[in-house]
């Protein structure tokens, strides 16, 4: 057995369907944003393995614009969290029905 | 050695990315984010990109989860969550057929076309793994130069988050009065009647 792109991207396919099953199933908001964090970290693997593959160095420079764009999107998602709680303290993911008119 | 390596990271990934998602309290779950977090690190390091296990263990497991966890301490919401509860009908199976499908798919397109991942080598020297440059180097020299006008634009959008973040967690006075929720999670006022400088 040799290591090779494709076991790279088998780990990326199973961690990318893990956090999609958590996004779908959790209601904190919290415990969803982590699991976006782990599909785009699920992406964040494929793009340096399939850099490796082609033998080409964008795909890690891809992969540093993504980490940053997670940074920001947890700094504004997780004050909305904290807006959200301080007029809620309950709140759930679900709870977006209330504002329906 | 690779193959081992590989192996035991992909497991504690695995491990880490379950519970995140299986934990009935967000601490656990922010715990097991740091897990798989490191691993990824690993195999990034397993693949020679060696800047990036570094950026991922500082950034990701250094400042991103510490936010995490300090925002679960801030509001208090480190109570256990039951997972028994469904509050819309066949939520749980949905998600897992969909998570299945969604593999099921990719894995198909990744392993059983196995001819299917194709695209051009650069022909730029610069953007070669194999030209004899450390990583850091190599990242850098394409980043502030094809990739300059992108990063500074990073540079701007992270300038918008913050002022985003404060903007949205501004306390404006009057705000909590009409919302009707007992002020459980207010601070005492250190000064009372001390003015409005929110406003």
């Amino acid at each position: 057995m040799e290591l090779s792109t494709d076991w790279y991207l088998a780990l990326s396919v199973a961690m990318f369907a893990i956090g999609a099953v958590g996004l779908l199933v959790r209601r904190n908001p919290l415990v969803m944003f982590m699991c976006v964090e782990l599909m785009l970290n699920a992406v964040n693997v494929t793009f340096v393995a399939l850099g490796v593959e082609l033998n080409d160095v964008t795909g890690q420079v891809a992969v540093f614009f993504v980490l940053v764009v997670a940074a920001v999107e947890v700094v504004v998602g997780l004050a909305l969290v904290v807006a959200l709680n301080r007029r809620r303290p309950d709140a759930t993911a679900d709870d977006i029905a209330l504002m329906r008119g | 050695m690779d193959e081992a390596v590989f192996i035991v990271s992909a497991a504690i990934i695995l491990v880490g990315s379950c519970g995140v998602v299986l934990s009935r309290n967000p601490v656990h779950s922010a715990l097991f984010l740091v897990q798989t977090l490191f691993g990824v690190a690993v195999l990034f390091v397993l693949q020679e990109a060696h800047f990036l296990a570094a950026v991922q263990v500082i950034v990701y497991a250094g400042a991103i989860v510490i936010l995490f966890l300090f925002v679960i301490m801030l509001l208090g919401v480190d109570r256990a969550e039951s997972l028994e509860i469904e509050p819309i009908a066949g939520q749980r199976p949905l998600a897992v057929i969909i998570g299945a499908a969604v593999t099921g798919i990719v894995l198909t397109v990744v392993l059983v076309a196995t001819d299917a991942i194709t695209g051009v080598n650069p022909t730029d020297a610069e953007r070669l793994l194999t030209n004899n440059r450390t990583d850091v180097e190599r990242l850098g020299r394409v980043i502030f130069t094809d990739y300059a006008f992108v990063f500074e634009a990073t540079a701007a959008l992270l300038t918008i988050a913050v002022v985003g973040a404060v903007v949205l967690t501004r306390r404006v006075r009057g705000e909590l009065a009409d919302a009707g929720e007992p002020e459980s999670f207010d601070l005492p006022p250190v000064a009372p009647e001390s003015g409005s400088e929110d406003h």
